[in-house]
């Protein structure tokens, strides 16, 4: 089932790519370049060889724009902003959090959540971060490795009492490998750990395509007062003073919503609905 | 009387290379006084600094402290006291130092390093992509004898954290040796800049860089790695000085095999003893991934044959996930100067809360205590306490506060511990003002200097506090996170940088200048008794090593953030040397154009620097001064 699945979305993004590689070609010869920031090897969102959702969003992007494409290859790592976008060497980058504070983001285009990825013959059922049993397990999160910063399920475990049973796994990782960040996925396959709280973009694709069943599910709560949400609106970002070019991407948001939607689904982002209070 | 020290009578005259004058430098013979016991309250504490009399030192001075006609390793000296014995420019003469010459670098970036001057040379190296100069001082204008590119990968620059930087060369028996920041030692025929060797010591790829300046000790090149805030596990490694092999690595973390830690290991204080101290004070596995990188500097006894080098602060968990000392990270360790054996440790932050890297430079100085000769060590430390260690057992001596604290009450001696304060401890969404020192610490990297003459230490340091205001959203490509807010702002006063003029017996500060942003270079102190540093404005400073009075500054291209030295040109006459360039990690806001709206860019750093870049730019050249002839 899930390689049907999967050789059915292949099919779909190879065509919307190769579809909006035509129309850059056909249209756009002598328009400036769509300027992208991209990481060069972190699937599900970009790859070199454009297999990331991101890189299809990006060729859409450039068709509806008429423009041609162009990336900016940069190694997801602290100063990937400070490096590509606000160095000029680029003009957008595909997804960012919509309160992110280092570009002007756009109407947010998906809406995701931290899910728990387990072995289905586990059958661990595990819901909810106030699950007792993830003081017991072997508990994979990331690590993010900027002074005082956590992904929102770290700040959980700890705040909730576990600690010696979590296991970091760095989100830079080791460059020379494909897709460094996807190692805590592969740590649930070999069995290293029980659970791995992941962001569900990441978790999806990688479970998706795993040899052995994964099961996949959202966690509760979304929030933890004062301030830890583990949901997160992602958008598109540019430079703060390229209104012009947020507001086009703005459009293509709204106008190809439908496809955006369809682009998530066959790479197995769980999404949840987005309540965009429009301006 | 007067003691010999053993530290400062080893070969800084060793560089000496018979093709000079023969030094003319004769320094003052200062009376040793025995002061009752050690540290000891200073019975002319009220006295006006400037007429404190030289009868009053009890620093020892020896005949070999710090540099002579040749600058040949960053420090001046493997003690680390930037002292020049030099004498022609003196606090009466200063006022009429004039630029000689000056080279651009064509590289704008922080320029951190210190030249070197060995023979009628001297040798440079920029920041990325960390290309080496070679500068012939016979020839006017200084023209380049040769240069070497290290063609440094560029991808580099996104793994180092705080701008690009490079701290420096060092020299050995012909040849210059260098680190590069993609993770390579490289040595150079000092002749003809080919190569010699090269050795690759660690991968971008996980993280990890080099900036630190290399130190010689006997025939061994030490170097050690940064990156501690991505996770990268810590080392310091010895190199065959002439063929690069790998003699030893000490880790920062792990089994006491990795951190060679043997038989020989006798730490002062009980909490540093036991079996893999390196694993046990951590949750399971994180030691793997745990910091304590090496990225300042090493100092090296000779007499005692120990070095010294402090570690990086634990990462990149937050406190509350890596609970315990997080040994050995936030400390300093003596170690075998040959086979890197492990003598002591001490810890001046255990678990660490706040980024408080323990490399600030540890200063070799002896002077005459309670019961005879203390060997000691004097640190400045990030976490704002002046330590005084005995650097043959690792005893504290002393640690007093140098700026203005509020993170911790105090260190206590017998137990070794520094005193935390609970509310200060940051804690996810937690609102959390005037924890002071922020996270740059009191003092960061930037070397302090120590004249024999005065027995003071010369302090260039931060006044800065920081406030933790709740939850920031971040993102690794693919990867939403939170964060604190963390905001730097001035301490007491309202300027953010200081240069202070310690007296390390008396424990108390004789003078104190401030600064409106962060005093981010090194410091050099002259047997002229005069002290120079810059500003990140980009003022080149002279001031009175006994009074701190202003007496002479120039304004260069760019801000300061290197290390300024003395040597004697060819022509007999004094010269001082310092790189302008602004950067490192406060300057990173000018060198990466880092918005300023945002108070937390550059890591708190945003709206600290606001102004920063309203009264300096990018840069990147080396000014050389000399007195205005006649």
């Amino acid at each position: 089932m899930n390689n049907v699945r999967a050789a059915v979305s292949l099919i779909v993004v190879t065509f919307l790519a190769a579809m909006a590689t035509w129309t850059t070609m056909r249209y756009a010869p002598d328009r400036p370049a769509l300027r992208v920031c991209a990481d060069p090897n972190n699937l599900p969102f970009s790859n070199e060889a454009g297999q990331g959702f991101e890189n299809v969003l990006a060729s859409l992007v450039a068709a509806q724009l008429n423009r041609p494409l162009e990336y900016t290859w940069w190694a997801q790592r602290r100063g990937f902003i400070r490096e590509t976008l606000r160095a000029g060497r680029c003009d957008v980058v595909m997804g960012v959090p919509t309160a992110f504070e280092l570009a002007a983001t756009t109407r947010p285009y998906y809406r995701s959540s931290y899910v728990f990825v387990s072995r289905a013959r586990d059958n661990l059922s595990v819901l909810s971060l106030d699950d007792p049993r993830l003081k017991k397990w072997r508990v994979g999160v990331q690590m993010i490795g900027d002074d005082f910063s956590n992904s929102p399920p770290a700040h959980a475990l700890s705040a909730r009492g576990a600690v010696g049973n979590v296991v970091g796994y760095s989100v830079i990782g080791d460059y020379r490998q494909p897709n460094p960040p996807a190692r805590i996925v592969d740590a649930v396959i070999a069995g290293d750990i029980d659970v791995a709280i992941v962001w569900g973009p990441l978790a999806g694709y990688f479970a998706a395509r795993s040899a052995i069943p994964l099961i996949v599910t959202a966690g509760s709560p979304a929030f933890d007062l004062p301030f830890r949400p583990y949901l997160f609106d992602i958008s598109m970002g540019v430079r703060r003073e390229d209104a012009k070019l947020r507001d086009a991407l703005d459009r293509f948001i709204v106008d190809r919503h439908d496809d955006i939607a369809r682009l998530l689904a066959d790479y197995h982002v769980p999404h949840l609905p987005l309540q965009v209070h429009r301006p | 009387m007067l003691l010999q020290s053993p530290i400062f009578s080893i070969g800084l005259l060793g560089g000496w290379n018979g093709m000079r004058r023969p030094c003319a430098v004769v320094l003052t013979i200062l009376a040793a006084v025995a002061c009752a016991c050690s540290p000891r309250p200073s019975p002319d504490a009220t006295e006006p600094a400037g007429s404190r009399p030289d009868a009053a030192n009890p620093v020892t001075v020896p005949t070999g402290v710090g540099a002579g006609d040749e600058w040949t390793t960053s420090a001046g000296d493997p003690a680390n006291t930037r002292f020049s014995r030099l004498d022609e420019i003196t606090r009466d003469n200063v006022s009429r130092l004039r630029v000689a010459w000056t080279f651009s670098t064509g590289v704008l970036g922080g320029h951190e390093a210190a030249p070197l001057v060995v023979g009628n040379t001297m040798y440079l190296v920029t920041p990325f992509p960390n290309i080496v100069f070679a500068l012939d001082l016979t020839q006017p204008g200084a023209p380049v004898k040769w240069q070497y590119d290290a063609r440094t990968v560029s991808a580099a620059r996104g793994v180092a954290c705080c701008d690009v930087v490079n701290r420096g060369v060092a020299w050995w028996n012909g040849t210059i040796v260098f680190n590069t920041l993609d993770n390579r030692t490289i040595s150079l025929d000092a002749t003809t800049g080919a190569q010699r060797w090269e050795a690759t010591l660690g991968d971008i790829n996980r993280g990890e860089t080099m900036t630190m300046a290399p130190l010689v000790a006997g025939d061994l090149v030490l170097v050690g790695n940064s990156g501690g805030e991505f996770g990268v596990r810590g080392w310091l490694t010895a190199l065959d000085a002439a063929t690069g092999a790998q003699r030893w690595r000490a880790w920062s973390t792990g089994p006491d095999a990795d951190v060679l830690i043997g038989p020989d290991f006798t730490p002062f204080y009980a909490t540093d003893r036991g079996r893999d101290l390196g694993v046990t004070t951590w949750p399971p596995e994180a030691w793997r991934t745990g910091g304590g990188t090496a990225w300042g500097w090493v100092s090296y006894d000779p007499a005692l044959n120990l070095i010294y080098y402090g570690t990086g602060n634990p990462g990149p968990w937050n406190p509350e996930q890596r609970p315990g000392d997080n040994k050995w990270t936030a400390g300093v360790f003596a170690r075998d100067a040959v086979t890197g054996a492990a003598r002591w440790f001490y810890q001046w932050s255990p678990h660490d809360l706040y980024d408080h890297d323990g490399v600030n430079e540890n200063v070799l100085i002896d002077y005459d205590g309670a019961n005879g000769l203390d060997k000691v060590l004097v640190h400045a430390e990030r976490n704002g306490y002046i330590y005084v260690l005995d650097r043959v057992t690792g005893r504290v001596h002393s640690a007093t506060p140098f700026v203005h604290i509020t993170a911790s009450t105090g260190v206590d001696t017998q137990s070794g511990r520094l005193l935390t304060v609970k509310e200060k401890e940051p804690r996810e969404g937690v609102v959390i003002r005037d924890i002071c020192p922020a996270a740059p610490g009191a003092k960061d990297w930037q070397p302090m200097s120590f004249s024999p003459r005065t027995g003071l230490m010369y302090i260039p340091h931060n006044n800065l506090c920081m406030d933790f205001e709740g939850v920031e959203v971040s993102y690794i490509e693919g990867t939403p996170y939170l964060g604190a807010n963390v905001v730097y702002h001035a301490g007491p006063g309202g300027h953010q940088g200081e240069v202070t003029a310690w007296d390390p017996v008396g424990r108390r500060a004789v003078w104190k200048l401030t600064e409106p942003f962060p005093a981010w270079s090194a410091t050099l102190a002259t047997a002229g008794d005069v002290v120079f540093y810059g500003t990140l404005e980009g003022w080149f400073k002279a001031v009175d090593a006994r009074t701190g009075d202003l007496l002479w500054q120039f304004k260069t291209g760019s801000g300061i953030v290197g290390q300024p030295i003395s040597y004697r040109g060819p022509d007999g006459h004094q010269y001082v040397a310092v790189f302008s360039g602004v950067g490192g990690w406060p300057g990173s806001v000018v060198v990466n154009d880092l918005d300023t709206r945002d108070a937390t860019a550059a890591a708190g750093w945003g709206g600290a620097m606001r102004n920063l870049r309203s009264v300096t730019a990018r840069g990147g050249t080396l000014y050389v001064f000399r007195l205005e002839g006649p």
